[in-house]
């Protein structure tokens, strides 16, 4: 019987290999077991475009998608120790809650260019260039095209680039226009656990996937990454901490 | 003039000396001049003197070493002007630089007012000795510069001749060094002041004084210095000339057959060139800051691109590309027949300490390359990093800095990630004094009620900046909307006393 079994092992693992998605490609694990298992390859393409838009126009939920990318930059920076490259054409970053996003000064490089069209040609030259560890980008304007272009070197340089697609207008969705990104986000607030003190608990996100390549949609609620960059997901009610890996939880009930 | 001799002597008057003291030539062909005489005056210790004159104020009796106000009561219409030293050496600077240049390879300035040639093997390409002496002379009086030459086997004794010789050029004849220098007073061995005194105690006029004596009295007579000085004239003691260094800017060019107006062989050209910059600069271990390239064009016109690096470097591939960025910006015209490629600033680029790579330490990435490539495109001022301030103000306490390298962290107090350049006001605001965070407030037209809290972070104002800051608080507090929604408020005052703030609430940042 065992010796049966012994001979069937191998045959179950090559087939489970067959049946997992191909992942040919470098990939950065979120650490979060509810994420990475939905995500294609186990976690983000590192050689590739990544977009994550606000669910809506306001500022707290850009501000969510912000710290949602500031982390996996952060998790990134700390692996390779390169710098992130920072683009964007505004000026209300805030670099001590970036610090406290995984983000010191050390690790980020700030870009300011005039438009999206010069903020492009940045990205690109930066990308072609291979030292940063880490894109971010806030542009409004990006067309099909430049979204591809964007893709195909990072692909190439094996370099992921993390685009915030900013919304034009109140009711545009940067989402709705067609991109050639590898996963594409909509991130919002979502009210954080109620302490037994009136204080303000771990701030929670909605995180939803709504298109990814090798993979199906998702969306998650989750807790807000760490210092270390790090996501983790809410305990469930009546239930202690869920599982991380390596997240530091507040010791909330 | 001598105003206080030996004391043999009486003092001479000054007014009735300052007649005998002018030199007889000045008399016999007096300066023209269209312009007052002119005198430098200049703090010699904590007297202010006269330290230099112009001939026709010599003639006037003003001398060097004179007090100021001593001159200013002689001659009421001097034209006084304050020394510059800094400048006097700046200029001697750059006329020893061009003697390096077009006479000698070796030569140097020496403070204060003279400059040292080694002629050694060069004396020929100036026409003889003789010769290049009344062309120096010549070139000095068209620079406008009065001059005295003397060449002479030994730098110190051509320094004390050029000073204290008969004429403006003299030539000494190898080996007869000690007989020209002989009848000079010792002040041209070049002694310090106490061995100068020491030197007129003991009788010494002359440097045919010194000759005579033993060394051992005399050396404990005017010290040990005083002796290499006369060694150095005589030739017994070597005295080495420290050339001016002239750092030659790296520059290579490349003429072209036929005119070119394309973009692809403009970068051929713009390689080529590189390439032979950079082993100009490998040679002398230098890495390029900048550079500058200069096309010729046809009709005459030139067009210049310039690039700058926030490291130095000389890689090919990397220069290339910032270069390329800078195509679209020259105008062939009808064609560019010749390029020129300058760094003009330049830094020592030696071989670089790889650190333990071997032993598996990981290289950290320079990002100097990354840099210049994004300031060539969008602007040096427009990369950067942000580096803590010591303030605890917010909106103060970051700051721009170089993007190569930035160090330092800030305090772990929460901070949101978006910073509102100025604060925008809350309305409707209930909140309970004096340190109770708000209950609900009205943002951008929108109410919010708020469900949980953290504060208050009180941060006093900057007194040292401001005067309205003195007294002035905030209290900020991180609040939670109903939707989630986290953001950075703070009240003006502390809600006890009233000149700290006037309690109106403002909305400054948001956390995610």
């Amino acid at each position: 019987m065992s010796a049966a079994l012994d001979s069937r092992a191998p045959s179950i693992a090559h087939l489970r290999s067959i049946a997992a998605p191909a992942a040919d490609y470098r990939v950065l694990p979120f650490g979060v077991g509810e994420i990475d298992s939905r995500l294609g390859a186990g976690g983000l393409r590192a050689g590739g475009l990544h977009e994550a838009t606000a669910r809506s126009a306001s500022l707290v939920d850009d501000a969510a998608t912000t710290l949602f990318l500031a982390g996996i930059a952060a998790r990134e920076a700390a692996n390779t120790g390169a710098p992130v490259l920072w683009a964007s054409c505004r000026a209300d970053l805030y670099a001590p809650g970036l610090a406290q996003a995984g983000l010191p000064p050390a690790n980020v490089i700030h870009a300011q260019p005039r438009d999206d069209a010069a903020l492009l040609a940045v990205i690109e030259d930066a990308v072609r260039d291979g030292t940063p560890s880490v894109i971010v980008a806030e542009a409004s304007k990006v067309p099909m095209v430049a979204t591809r272009r964007l893709q195909l070197v990072a692909t190439e340089s094996d370099m992921p680039v993390l685009l915030l697609r900013r919304r034009r207008g109140r009711d545009q969705d940067p989402l709705a226009e067609p991109s050639a990104a590898w996963t594409r986000w909509r991130i919002g607030t979502a009210p954080s656990e109620r302490l037994r003190v009136a204080s303000v608990g771990r701030p929670r996100w909605a995180v939803e996937l709504t298109r990814q390549r090798g993979g199906a949609p998702f969306s998650l609620i989750v807790e807000s990454s760490d210092e270390t960059g790090r996501l983790a997901v809410p305990a469930e009610f009546g239930r202690r901490a869920a599982e991380t890996v390596g997240t530091a939880r507040y010791s909330a009930a | 003039m001598r105003e206080l001799g030996r004391r043999s002597e009486a003092a001479s008057h000054p007014f009735k000396g300052a007649a005998n003291a002018v030199p007889p030539k000045a008399i016999a062909a007096p300066p023209a001049v269209e312009y007052a005489p002119l005198a430098l005056v200049g703090n010699v210790g904590r007297r202010e003197e006269v330290v230099a004159a112009c001939s026709a104020a010599i003639a006037l009796g003003i001398h060097p070493g004179m007090a100021a106000t001593h001159a200013r009561a002689l001659v009421s219409d001097l034209d006084f002007r304050p020394a510059e030293p800094e400048a006097d050496a700046a200029l001697l600077d750059r006329l020893a630089l061009l003697a390096v240049r077009r006479w000698s390879p070796i030569a140097a300035g020496t403070p204060p007012d003279g400059i040292w040639i080694d002629l050694t093997g060069c004396e020929h390409l100036h026409g003889g000795e003789e010769r290049f002496c009344r062309r120096l002379l010549a070139f000095c009086r068209r620079a406008g510069f009065t001059a005295r030459v003397a060449v002479a086997d030994t730098a110190g004794a051509a320094h004390a001749l050029a000073r204290f010789g008969p004429s403006d050029i003299i030539r000494v004849e190898p080996g007869a060094t000690a007989q020209a220098i002989a009848p000079l007073p010792i002040a041209s061995l070049r002694l310090a002041p106490t061995a100068l005194v020491a030197a007129r105690k003991f009788g010494f006029e002359r440097v045919a004084d010194l000759l005579p004596v033993a060394r051992g009295p005399l050396a404990r007579r005017l010290g040990l210095p005083a002796i290499t000085r006369l060694d150095q004239a005589l030739g017994a003691v070597a005295e080495p000339i420290t050339p001016r260094e002239d750092a030659e800017v790296p520059h290579v060019e490349r003429r072209l057959l036929e005119p070119i107006g394309t973009a692809e062989a403009i970068e051929q050209v713009m390689a080529d060139l590189l390439r032979d910059l950079a082993e100009v600069l490998q040679a002398r271990g230098l890495g390029a800051r900048s550079l500058r390239l200069t096309g010729l064009r046809i009709d005459g016109g030139e067009q210049t691109v310039a690039v700058g690096t926030s490291r130095p470097t000389r890689e090919v591939s990397h220069l290339l590309r910032l270069l390329k960025l800078r195509i679209e910006r020259i105008d062939p015209g009808l064609g560019l027949e010749q390029f020129s490629l300058v760094a003009p600033h330049t830094e020592l680029l030696d071989a670089a300490d790889l650190g333990a790579v071997l032993a598996g330490e990981t290289l950290v990435r320079d990002p100097s390359r990354l840099v210049d490539v994004i300031a060539g495109r969008i602007g040096p001022s427009s990369v950067f990093r942000v580096v803590p301030l010591e303030s605890h103000v917010p909106e103060r306490a970051a700051t721009r800095s170089d993007p190569v390298e930035a160090t330092g962290s800030w305090p772990r107090w929460e901070r949101p990630i978006r910073l509102f350049a100025r604060a925008e006001p809350l309305f409707g605001v209930m909140a309970l004094m004096p340190d109770q965070p708000p209950r609900r407030f009205e943002w951008r037209g929108k109410p919010h009620k708020v469900v949980a809290a953290d504060g208050p972070e009180r941060i006093h104002g900057e007194w040292w900046r401001r005067d309205a800051e003195t007294w002035a608080v905030r209290d900020y507090y991180r609040v939670e909307d109903e939707e989630g929604g986290r953001y950075w408020v703070f009240r003006r005052g502390d809600g006890v006393e009233g000149h700290t703030g006037d309690l109106t609430w403002w909305m400054h940042g948001i956390f995610a």
